[in-house]
């Protein structure tokens, strides 16, 4: 059976869910070959055998660390040509389209990016537009690269024990010429990350101000979620322009979807109508998030979603 | 110093986009052709830059522009906002050229004009992929400087340090030059052309470039020479009408009761 490479997301060797739902897609397409660049890499791989890797291809060296995205690049490009496999599945991060971008021109590959499904035959499916068009779409030349959007497809464990190989990877000058000088947090809301959460609530223009975060940040915590915000919110300042969905922000695609004073404009949609469940909080009847809503609420977000968040705490607790 | 600036005509965010279907590809003619948005961001940090470095005399601006004809519309735009000439790949060939193809008309255009940095938006509107800038750095061999909120340059301009956007803050990144940038919104307000700026945009120098000028293989580039492709395309089946309530005092309630029937508390 022909082999699937998958890069590995993780931190420090904590993998994240993106990448147990792209070892579940490829398993459908192949044999799934973990691949983990940088440090974390041994406590990784038991990890990575759950969820059904067959091998797992480790690279760790000089300048790995100093770096981002060349390193995956050169890791990636040297597996390809060891094992030829049928497809390279990366997770669809802001690092992820530029290892994909860069793998496409270093290996002579075609790339696609966004996919939120990929058939055994390799057609991915995106949904492009501001999620008003799907495409299905192909690489036709070299080893088809393509990219997954978290929460494409729901991990399911195929525990194996995966082989463990120790790659001597070295990159070039050029892979080392950018350097990061410095790694700096935002302060850790201990919230889910926003691409990844199963549930995000987000705020809009109708929050009102950096103050009026405080109840969608309340009914965030008390369902689990991650906080999200629209562009008039991040544009105003009042929360920070990381958080952002839309079609200059962040994509997500949860499994629920709660807008809060976010009236809907394409803006907007782009960057969230592939969520499963969308709920909505608006005062104004006629805004457009009310057509693609599940179960929308007319009225003022800042008595409904403290009364929310506190049915939901009743019911939790 | 001289800085390249890319700037993509694309169709007007705010409108609904299409595919042709015809040949599977963006339909162009459909909404209104804008600069896209994150390249006007790209236009306005080299215009900032160049004033700091003490303006056109010691350091020019120039657009580059791979597109139709029309696209000239674009490159005006950026023009009447202050660059100083620019340069528009145009050519039948290019129709349908995929991301990888666009990112080698972009890099060979930039070996010929021998910039210090080039500065892109970090994505456009229309494709939303992400990654022509990273293909650009690749094809060039230069560092790459993306999703960058704030650049930074050396007073002796052979450094550049940016922060970097992530998802859990920013990586602090520096590299020498020649290098290449690609910016997020938050980094600056671009700036409206002025009437005086408009004027002057008339006058500017557009170099025309055809695939035959640069030396690319149009066998490399358009439909015929991409590397993936549209097979299908469908119209989102529309959602189905939820259910809308008006808030009486218990609105709060009533959606805790629909997130518990669904399953999420």
């Amino acid at each position: 059976m022909s082999q699937v490479l998958v890069l590995v997301d993780h931190a420090d060797g904590e993998v994240k869910k993106v990448t147990l739902e792209l070892l579940t897609l490829a398993r459908a397409i192949g044999d799934p070959v973990a691949v983990v660049v940088g440090a974390g890499a041994a406590q990784a791989a038991a990890a990575l055998g759950e969820y059904g890797a067959t091998a797992v291809y480790c690279a760790d060296g000089d300048g790995f660390a100093d770096t981002s995205v060349t390193p995956s690049v050169a890791t990636l490009a040297q597996v390809v040509s060891e094992l030829g496999p049928a497809a390279v599945l990366i997770p669809s991060s802001i690092d992820g389209k530029e290892i994909a971008a860069r793998l496409a021109v270093r290996i002579g590959s075609g790339v696609i990016t966004d996919a939120v499904s990929v058939a055994p035959g390799l057609q991915a499916e995106q949904s492009v537009f501001g999620g008003s068009t799907l495409v299905t779409s192909r690489v036709t030349h070299g080893t088809p690269i393509i990219t997954v959007r978290p929460n494409s497809t729901p991990p399911s464990p195929a525990p194996t024990t995966p082989q463990t190989v120790d790659l001597s990877v070295t990159l070039s000058d050029t892979d080392r010429a950018a350097s990061v000088t410095d790694r700096v947090a935002q302060e850790r809301t201990g919230r889910p990350e926003l691409t990844e959460a199963a549930i995000v609530v987000s705020g809009g223009r109708g929050v009102g101000s950096p103050e009026g975060f405080a109840v969608v940040e309340a009914l965030a915590d008390s369902l689990g979620a991650a906080v999200g915000a629209s562009r008039a919110a991040t544009d105003a300042g009042w929360y920070p322009h990381q958080y952002q969905v839309g079609q200059t922000g962040k994509t997500v695609s949860p499994q629920l979807y709660i807008a809060n004073g976010i009236s809907g404009a394409i803006q907007h949609r782009a960057g969230m109508q592939t969520s499963k469940t969308i709920v909505a909080v608006n005062k104004d009847a006629e805004a457009p998030i009310f057509d693609l809503v599940d179960f929308g609420v007319v009225g003022d977000l800042h008595k409904v979603l403290p009364q929310l968040t506190e049915a939901v705490a009743k019911r939790k607790a | 110093m001289k800085i390249v600036v890319c700037v993509k005509q694309v169709p007007d965010s705010w409108a609904e986009k299409k595919l042709d279907p015809a040949d599977n590809t963006l339909d162009r003619e459909a909404a209104d052709a804008v600069v896209n948005e994150l390249d006007e961001y790209a236009v306005e940090e080299a215009l900032q830059i160049q004033e700091r470095l003490g303006g056109p005399d010691s350091c020019t601006v120039t657009v580059l522009t791979m597109g139709p004809d029309k696209a000239t519309e674009s490159i005006r735009k950026a023009l009447s906002m202050g660059a100083d000439d620019a340069v528009h790949v145009v050519d039948g060939a290019l129709h349908g050229s995929d991301a990888v193809a666009t990112s080698l008309v972009l890099a060979t255009a930039i070996q010929r004009l021998a910039p210090d940095l080039v500065i892109l938006g970090s994505e456009s509107t229309d494709a939303r992929m992400s990654v022509v800038p990273a293909m650009v750095a690749e094809r060039l061999s230069w560092p790459q400087l993306t999703f960058a909120g704030k650049v930074d340059l050396e007073e002796s301009a052979s450094t550049a340090t940016v922060q970097r956007q992530t998802d859990y803050g920013y990586d602090v990144v520096s590299a020498p030059l020649p290098a290449v940038v690609s910016v997020v919104e938050k980094i600056n307000e671009p700036r409206y052309p002025s009437f005086k700026g408009i004027m002057a945009a008339k006058k500017k120098s557009v170099e025309t470039l055809s695939l035959a000028d640069l030396g690319v293989a149009a066998d490399d580039v358009g439909l015929a020479g991409a590397w993936s492709g549209v097979d299908s395309f469908a119209a989102r089946p529309p959602r189905q009408a939820g259910t809308i309530v008006s808030d009486d005092g218990d609105g709060g309630l009533r959606l805790a009761e629909y997130l518990a029937t669904q399953k999420f508390i």
